[in-house]
Order: structure tokens, then C-alpha cells, then sequence
């Protein structure tokens, strides 16, 4: 719907972080599943045609590890629950003063489905920030970070084009060997590599800091060296009493006074020093993404998917948790099934891509290279 | 405008300055061109402009540079950007986003300015530098010459009345250059800018200029005065300027429109007569091939249905524009990249399917970067390497070293020495295995005319002693002077191939400039007039 243009990058966030909510209240596999599956079909419907776009296939990718590594950690280390065995593994047990801690031992179905169930959790919230990775331009969404944390949004902008011209360097580099008659792959290869491919990187990030420069970034309104001071202790003073602030909301042992009076004054104090950095600076910005209705519609269907499974939690609705002990079929609690449905909707309401940002249809594999060698 | 007041630069840790006492005064809303040899400071006195040197090199700086009254000492780049605009030697080293329009606004955005006047002046760089069918494009997924082109759009949407450009079109295509230079040209005619240009290609911007500054390097002075002047008696000089000093024309032509008028004379004697040409050993066996060959890259062909033959002895020149295939067809020959269908063979067998030391005696590509070659710390321990690589005798790749390139020391580390030593280094260590077949990409990017002119005689040496060279180039000009065969490809295919005299003279693109004077006659260097005439008749012909 609406014309073609760029969504606003924090409208994507808002909705995998919606998303990634959701998933982290529920070990139903089902309904983690189709989280995943909503996440997806957002992504190939509304991804644009950019290098960092392809980063949901990598997280898709981590996803799948994080659950091997989950599984493999419970059957050597897990402690054994559930009593159905599955198979009868030797194991040791380690002295008292590390109760708890087992090596091996006998792998029951039940302490499998709960490894199985909590990796599966860790790889949706991974996959939902995939998923806006590859939707929001990281580029876009610096325009519209406030003016004092330009210079960290900045490095970061540096890092995402060096990233893919170090991959081109070691390929460049690979065909280099190859002229030269030497191995291109193993240790010594790398190795040989290694200073070449870095020292490139290295002179680029130069060459482009050097570049931003000329080009007047950094630049500052008459402001006093003062002011950019008491700017500066506002903001990281600020950060300290909202780390420590969050530390006391979550320990059990803080002192009330620490905990959400100490985060809400943190948050005051940082958002005091962003304002007056923001001051000292004078920049513009060109073409601001606006916020309207698409905007509304996909940040909204995040938070919507959040709510619908806070709200299934807090009335303690069967399903969200799937019991592992007895195992159980897990079952499909329709208030959070609405929630992943809305969830999904960005797919239709999201403001289409500009043409020349569309992927061009997947082309068709190239066949192998035959090589064919006359005597 | 630009005023350098006894400037001597030092970087940190170099024993001797790398410019000294620099005077120079450049007015406002002329296009200047720097000219001098690789490594002799050119780009040092193009980033003193706007206090690159020695803000972000390090190094000292004595005396002062002022650009329209600000004093660099005082301003560090930054505070200049919105006086100075500076263009890199490689335009994508400089983009800051990822689109056309938002590169543009990226400068004015950091200056401040107001969003409607970016809008506006947005929309005018675009139509100044026919950018606008383009604005939303990826800058990734440009031509070198429409980078180029957003390159310098990005610095002048920030209405900078200076322009610093790095060699600009060294490396272009010759059509994509002229689009470079045409909108060069306007902003100095129209707007008043102050261009400051350093360029090699002297062929293709000498024209243009209304003051040359020449940077000859070492603790000679920096000199300046306007084309014809240093022209007359400058070492390195483009080929039109070498035809009218022989010809002994007075004034000495900078442009080939004024050199055809000159030429009358020297065209007429010249009728009847042939240029001397090398002759080939043409043998009917091909040395190496492709038949029938496509490459893709996803849906993009890279190469299309491309069937050439190249025989022992033969210098065969690869031309075409950005992105035509000619670094795909030279990879292709070493068994490098994405193979499609069809046969490549060289030496009688495929090269994918060979290795080590066998690869290096059956083909050798020199890349675009033949830095990348490099690895050792010295140039003696490379050479050591490039042996053992080969499977050759010790000593083999020094002793074609020390033919070549006579003052190259063994204890330099490679990344030391000069563009156009380096090549000449990598050359050796590729030539240590004797292939039969020798195929260069690009090999005079960055060199100057000494070095070219170097090149230019290993190369046809080589083919004397019967390898077959083919290089990849954008320089009519060497072409002119070495190849013996011309093949030019268009979106992958093979458009025109055949002797260079043919397909050069038929082509305003592609033809030199001696060709372009003494049309239709065919000739293509001033080599071949000065060796078709005696030096009475060369008296005759002066105007």
C-alpha cells in the first residue's frame, strides 16, 4: 500500500524487537516456529537488494548452531531430568563441592526436549534480529540517530564497508596465489595472506576517514570547549546510573533506592546530555524518512505480537509453556496465534521498496565448470 | 585564490622534504593541471590545499598556504570543506552512504545547510552531471566513469569554489574520460570554479589547461607557467606536442584541431608512403585460444560467445569500455573466476585444470594490482621466492631483474618502490618461468611516460623472443605504439578485431593522436613519421 519509498529503519526494529519479545515468553515449539516463519516471509517480501540485506540467511544460519550447541551442552553436561531414557551413556560424577555438575550420563527424552525447546527460543530472537538487520539500511537508520551519537553510529557505518571489501580482498588475494603458483588454501596460505588483506583494510578505513573530513564531517558551531564538556560527563554519567540502575531492578539483593529511581534518573541525565550535544552541532539531514502510516501499521503489529503473549502469559493461558516432564504434545493457544498473524502483516502494509532497490528475480544456477584436459 | 608562500613539506620520519620552497599563485576560476613523475609529490601538493597535509599525514608544513584568505595552519580540513572540495584518486575509497542522492547530500549535511536549498541543489548537480537517470542507484553497482562523475558531484553539491582532482581518468575508459573532462570544463566556464588537476594523461588534458604546474621531484624547484610555454620544452611531453616539436611547428599545437591545421605540409609529403611496422612472425598453429566461451556472473554475461586466437610472437591489445569483459577474458586464460561453457586452451591444455610451477610455464597474468603479488619483505627474498615457485634455476628471476629494471636495490621492500617499479618487478617474477603466453591488466594505470615508455620496449622485446602477449588497456596511445592486433569488446562480445592500424584508424575512440592529425593517412606514432622521413624534409614541413 502507499507509494514506493524506504520504511523507516526504527519502524522495522520496533517490529523484530516486538517479535523477539514474544518468542522470548513462550518454549512452545509450535508457536516459535511460526515466529520464524512469520519473520521470513516479511523478509522475502519486503528486503531490498543491498549487501547487508543478505545477513538473514547468515542468522538463520547461527540460529541452527545456537540450537546444536544447546543440545550438545545438555548431554554432556545437563543435569539428568525426566526418568524415559533414551540412551545409556556412561558418566561421571563430579565430587559434592561441584554438586550439580555431571559429565555425561544417561540421555533422557525429557532433558532433550527442554535443550531442544530453549535453543529453539535463543535461534527465533537471533533470527527476529536478523530479520532487521536485513530490512532496515543501517545507513538510513543513522539519519535518524540524534546529532550527539553521530560519531558512534558513524564507526559503525565504517565497519559495514569494511566488512565486504575485506571478503573481495581475500578473494583478490586468493587469485593472486594462484598467479604465482602457490597453494591457495590452507595455513600457509592464510598466513600469507593475512598482513597483505589487513593492510589494505587498514589504508582504506584511512583513505575514507581522510575523505569524510574533507568533506566537512565533524564540523562545530561556535560553541564553547565548556559546554562540549559538560555535554560530554551528561551523557556518559547518565549511561553509568541507568547500567546501574538496571543492575539493581534485576539483582534480587539491591537495595530498592538502586533500582528503578536510579534507572529512570540515568535515562534523564543521558537524554539532558544527547540534547545539549545535539546543540553544539550543525548538521542537517537530508530527505528524513517520514513516519506515517505503514510506519504506524508494522512497528505497531510488533508491539501487538508482544502484547497478545504478555497478555496470554499473565493470564496464565495453557500452551505458552510446553511441558516437558511429562512430555507433551504442545498445544496452539489462539490469543498468541492471532499475535503472530498480526505479526506477519508488515509483509502487506509495509510501504513497498523503490524499483531500483527490488532484487532482480533469482537467476539460474550457472552449471559446474566442466574441465576437460587433452593429453 | 590559492596562494603557497615558500612551502617545504616533510612527512615524519623521511630525511629529505618531499616538496621545497613551493611559490605558486593560482587564480580564481582556472583549471590547472599538475603534472611530474610517479612519487614526486604531486599528490602532497594536492592535498596541501585543503590541509590534508599535514593535518591528517603528519609531517611539517613550513611557510603557509592560504586559500581564499584562510590560512590551512589555522583550519584543518574540516573547516575548509565547505571552500575546498577534494576528489580522490579512487572514487569509491571516498563514498560515505550507499546511493547516488544521498552521497551527494552527504557533504551538505555535515556543512548544515538547510534541507529545501539541499533539495534544490541536489537536483541541480544531477542535471549538471547527467546523474539524474541514475539518483537511486546503489553506488556499487556504477561504471568507473558515472563514480567518477557522482565523486565529483559529491564534492561540488557543497558549492565549493576550489575542485582538487586526483587523476581523474587514469582509470577510465577513453569515452567515459571526455564525459569526466566535458563536465570538468563546464564548471570552469560556467561557474567559476578553480580546478586543480593532477593527471598522467597528458594526452587527454593538456588542452584543456590554462596553467600547467610541473613537480619534477628531488629539491628541484616547482615550476608553473601556461601549456605552450612549459609544453615547449617539457621531457614528457603527449604525442601531439612531440609530433609538432619534429615537425618544428610554430606555435607548437596542444589540441589535434590545431595540429591538423598545422599538417597540411607534413600530410601531404606523407602520402604514398607506409610506416614501417614489426614484423610478425604470424604461424598458422594458434598458441593459445578461446572457442565459443560465455561467462556469467548470476544474470549478468560477462562474456558472450567470445572465440579468439593468438599466435606466438604477437602483441594483441584487449580494449573496451568499464566493465566490457577484458579483466574476465584475461582471468579466464589463468583458470581464474566463474567458467561458463566453452574451451579455453593455452599451450595445448586447459588452464583450469593446471597448477604451481605447471601454470607459471604454460601462462602468467600480470593484475591490475600487481602489488598483490608481493608478500616478502625485500625485493631479494621475493626474487629468492619467485625461483623456488617456478622451479627454476637460483638466480633466474634476479638476473631478469637486473636486465629490466637496472635500479631496483635487493634490500627494498616492494612496497617501497614506485608504481612503475613494482610492475616491472612483478613482470620478472611472472617472465622467471619463461610462460609462452603473457597477459597484463591494465599495466599502465598510475605510470608515467618514462615508465610507459619502458614497458613498451620489454614488451615488444619479449615478443621479439617469441612469447605472445595480450594486455587489457584503456591507453590508445601505448596500443598505438606496441600492439599488433587490436580485439574490442562490447557487453562481452567480440565487436572488432583485427591489425591495429585498421581497427584504431576506424575508430574515434580508440585512434591516437598522431592518427587523428595525419587522417586519412594511416599512421599512429610519431616514431613511425620521424623513421618514414630525413631530416631535410622534416625542415620542409615546418610552418
Amino acid at each position: 500500500m502507499g507509494d514506493r519509498r524506504w520504511l523507516h529503519p526504527g519502524a522495522w526494529w520496533v517490529w523484530a524487537l516486538g517479535l523477539a519479545t514474544a518468542a522470548s515468553r513462550t518454549t512452545n515449539p509450535l508457536l516459535l516456529l511460526l515466529i520464524i516463519t512469520a519473520a521470513a516471509v516479511v523478509v522475502s517480501a519486503r528486503r531490498p537488494d543491498a549487501p547487508w540485506a543478505r545477513s538473514f540467511g547468515f542468522f538463520v544460519r547461527l540460529g541452527l548452531i545456537v540450537i546444536v550447541v544447546r543440545v550438545a551442552v545438555q548431554v554432556l553436561f545437563g543435569a539428568a531430568i525426566g526418568t524415559t531414557v533414551l540412551l545409556e551413556l556412561p558418566g561421571i560424577g563430579l565430587p559434592t563441592w561441584l554438586a550439580g555438575v555431571r559429565l555425561g550420563g544417561d540421555l533422557t527424552l525429557e532433558s532433550l526436549l527442554m535443550a531442544l525447546y530453549d535453543g529453539l527460543r535463543l535461534a527465533t530472537i537471533l533470527i527476529c534480529v536478523g530479520a532487521a538487520n536485513s530490512l532496515a539500511s543501517p545507513t538510513r537508520l543513522l539519519k535518524s540517530v540524534p546529532a550527539a551519537l553521530y560519531e558512534l553510529g558513524v564507526s559503525v557505518v565504517v565497519t559495514l564497508t569494511f566488512t565486504p571489501q575485506l571478503v573481495a580482498d581475500v578473494e583478490r588475494l586468493g587469485t593472486a596465489r594462484r598467479l604465482r603458483g602457490r597453494k591457495t588454501s590452507g595455513p600457509r596460505a592464510i598466513a600469507g595472506a593475512a598482513i597483505p588483506v589487513l593492510e589494505g583494510a587498514l589504508e582504506r578505513s584511512v583513505m575514507l576517514a581522510a575523505a569524510m573530513d574533507s568533506r566537512g564531517y565533524g564540523r562545530r558551531g561556535a560553541v564553547s570547549p565548556a559546554a562540549r564538556r559538560t555535554a560530554s560527563t551528561l551523557l556518559l554519567g547518565g549511561l553509568v546510573a541507568a547500567c546501574i540502575g538496571t543492575y539493581g531492578l534485576v539483582s534480587a539483593d539491591a537495595p530498592v533506592l538502586l533500582g528503578l529511581p536510579m534507572l529512570v534518573l540515568g535515562i534523564g541525565v543521558a537524554v539532558a546530555g544527547v540534547w545539549l550535544a545535539g546543540r553544539t552541532s550543525v548538521r542537517t539531514s537530508y530527505r528524513p524518512d517520514p513516519w506515517r502510516a505503514p510506519e504506524w501499521l508494522v512497528s505497531g503489529a510488533g508491539v501487538a505480537a508482544a502484547g497478545t503473549f504478555a497478555l496470554a502469559g499473565w493470564l496464565a493461558m495453557p500452551g505458552l509453556a510446553t511441558s516437558v516432564d511429562p512430555p507433551a504434545w504442545p498445544q496452539l493457544p489462539l490469543l498468541a496465534l492471532a499475535g503472530v498473524l498480526i505479526a506477519m502483516t508488515p509483509a502487506l502494509t509495509a510501504s513497498p521498496l523503490p524499483l531500483s532497490a527490488v532484487p532482480p528475480p533469482r537467476a539460474p544456477r550457472s552449471p559446474r565448470p566442466t574441465v576437460e584436459v587433452t593429453a | 585564490m590559492i596562494t603557497f608562500d615558500d612551502v617545504t613539506i616533510t612527512y615524519p620520519g623521511a630525511s629529505t622534504p618531499t616538496l621545497t620552497h613551493v611559490d605558486l599563485v593560482i587564480p580564481e576560476g582556472e583549471l590547472v593541471l599538475v603534472v611530474g613523475r610517479t612519487g614526486s609529490g604531486k599528490t602532497t601538493l594536492l592535498r596541501a590545499i585543503n590541509g590534508l597535509v599535514p593535518h591528517f599525514t603528519g609531517g611539517t608544513l613550513a611557510g603557509r598556504v592560504i586559500v581564499d584568505g584562510r590560512d590551512t595552519a589555522s583550519h584543518p580540513p574540516r573547516e575548509l570543506a565547505d571552500l575546498v572540495g577534494v576528489v580522490p584518486q579512487d572514487p569509491m575509497s571516498g563514498f560515505v552512504t550507499d546511493t547516488v542522492e544521498d552521497e551527494l547530500a552527504y557533504g551538505m549535511e555535515c556543512l548544515g545547510i538547510a534541507p529545501d536549498v539541499m533539495r534544490r541543489r541536489v537536483e541541480e548537480t544531477l542535471d549538471l552531471l547527467g546523474l539524474a537517470d541514475i539518483r537511486q542507484r546503489p553506488l556499487r553497482s556504477l561504471s568507473g566513469g558515472q563514480r567518477q562523475r557522482v565523486a565529483i558531484g559529491a564534492v561540488l553539491a557543497a558549492h565549493p569554489r576550489v575542485l582538487v582532482l586526483d587523476e581523474p581518468t587514469s582509470a577510465l575508459d577513453p569515452g567515459a574520460a571526455e564525459e569526466v573532462l566535458a563536465a570538468l570544463q563546464r564548471l570552469v566556464h560556467d561557474l567559476g570554479v578553480t580546478v586543480v588537476m593532477a593527471e598522467h594523461r597528458l594526452e587527454r588534458v593538456v588542452q584543456y589547461a590554462d596553467m600547467v604546474v610541473v613537480v619534477p621531484g628531488g629539491d628541484q624547484r616547482v615550476r608553473s607557467g601556461t601549456p605552450a610555454e612549459i609544453m615547449r620544452s617539457a621531457p614528457i611531453a603527449p604525442p601531439v606536442v612531440e609530433l609538432g616539436r619534429l615537425a618544428g611547428w610554430q606555435p607548437l599545437p596542444l589540441s589535434v584541431r590545431d595540429a591538423r591545421r598545422a599538417a597540411g605540409p607534413l600530410r601531404d609529403l606523407l602520402v604514398g608512403r607506409t610506416p614501417h611496422l614489426r614484423a610478425v612472425p604470424l604461424k598458422a598453429r594458434g598458441l593459445a585460444s578461446t572457442d565459443d566461451l560465455v561467462v556469467r556472473y548470476g544474470n549478468h554475461v560477462a562474456l558472450n560467445h567470445v572465440s579468439i586466437d593468438i599466435a606466438k610472437g604477437e602483441i594483441v591489445a584487449l580494449m573496451g569500455r568499464n566493465g566490457a569483459g577484458k579483466s574476465t577474458l584475461l582471468n579466464a586464460m589463468v583458470g581464474v573466476g566463474p567458467r561458463g561453457t566453452g574451451r579455453v586452451r593455452v599451450d595445448g591444455a586447459d588452464p583450469v585444470a593446471l597448477s604451481g610451477a605447471a601454470l607459471l610455464r604454460s601462462v602468467g597474468l600480470v593484475p591490475q594490482e600487481p602489488g598483490d603479488l608481493l608478500e616478502s619483505t625485500t625485493v631479494a627474498d621475493e626474487c629468492r621466492a619467485s625461483d623456488r615457485d617456478a622451479d627454476c634455476a637460483a638466480g633466474t628471476t634476479r638476473a631478469l631483474l637486473a636486465l629490466m629494471a637496472p635500479d631496483i636495490e635487493d634490500g627494498t621492500h616492494p612496497r617501497d618502490l614506485s608504481e612503475g617499479q613494482r610492475l616491472l618487478l612483478v613482470l620478472c617474477v611472472i617472465l622467471a618461468a619463461r610462460p609462452p603466453l603473457l597477459l597484463l591488466d591494465e599495466p599502465t594505470r598510475g605510470l608515467d611516460y618514462p615508465t610507459k615508455a619502458r614497458l613498451a620496449r620489454v614488451l615488444t622485446d619479449l615478443a621479439e623472443a617469441g612469447h605472445a602477449v595480450m594486455l587489457a588497456t584503456h591507453d590508445v596511445e601505448l596500443v598505438a605504439e606496441v600492439a599488433d592486433r587490436v580485439v574490442i569488446l562490447a557487453e562481452g562480445e567480440v565487436v572488432a578485431d583485427g591489425p591495429t592500424t585498421e581497427v584504431v584508424t576506424s575508430s574515434p575512440m580508440f585512434a591516437p593522436q598522431v592518427a587523428k592529425i595525419l587522417s586519412p593517412e594511416s599512421w599512429l606514432t610519431v616514431d613511425q613519421v620521424a623513421g618514414a622521413m630525413t631530416a631535410d624534409e622534416l625542415d620542409g614541413v615546418a610552418g
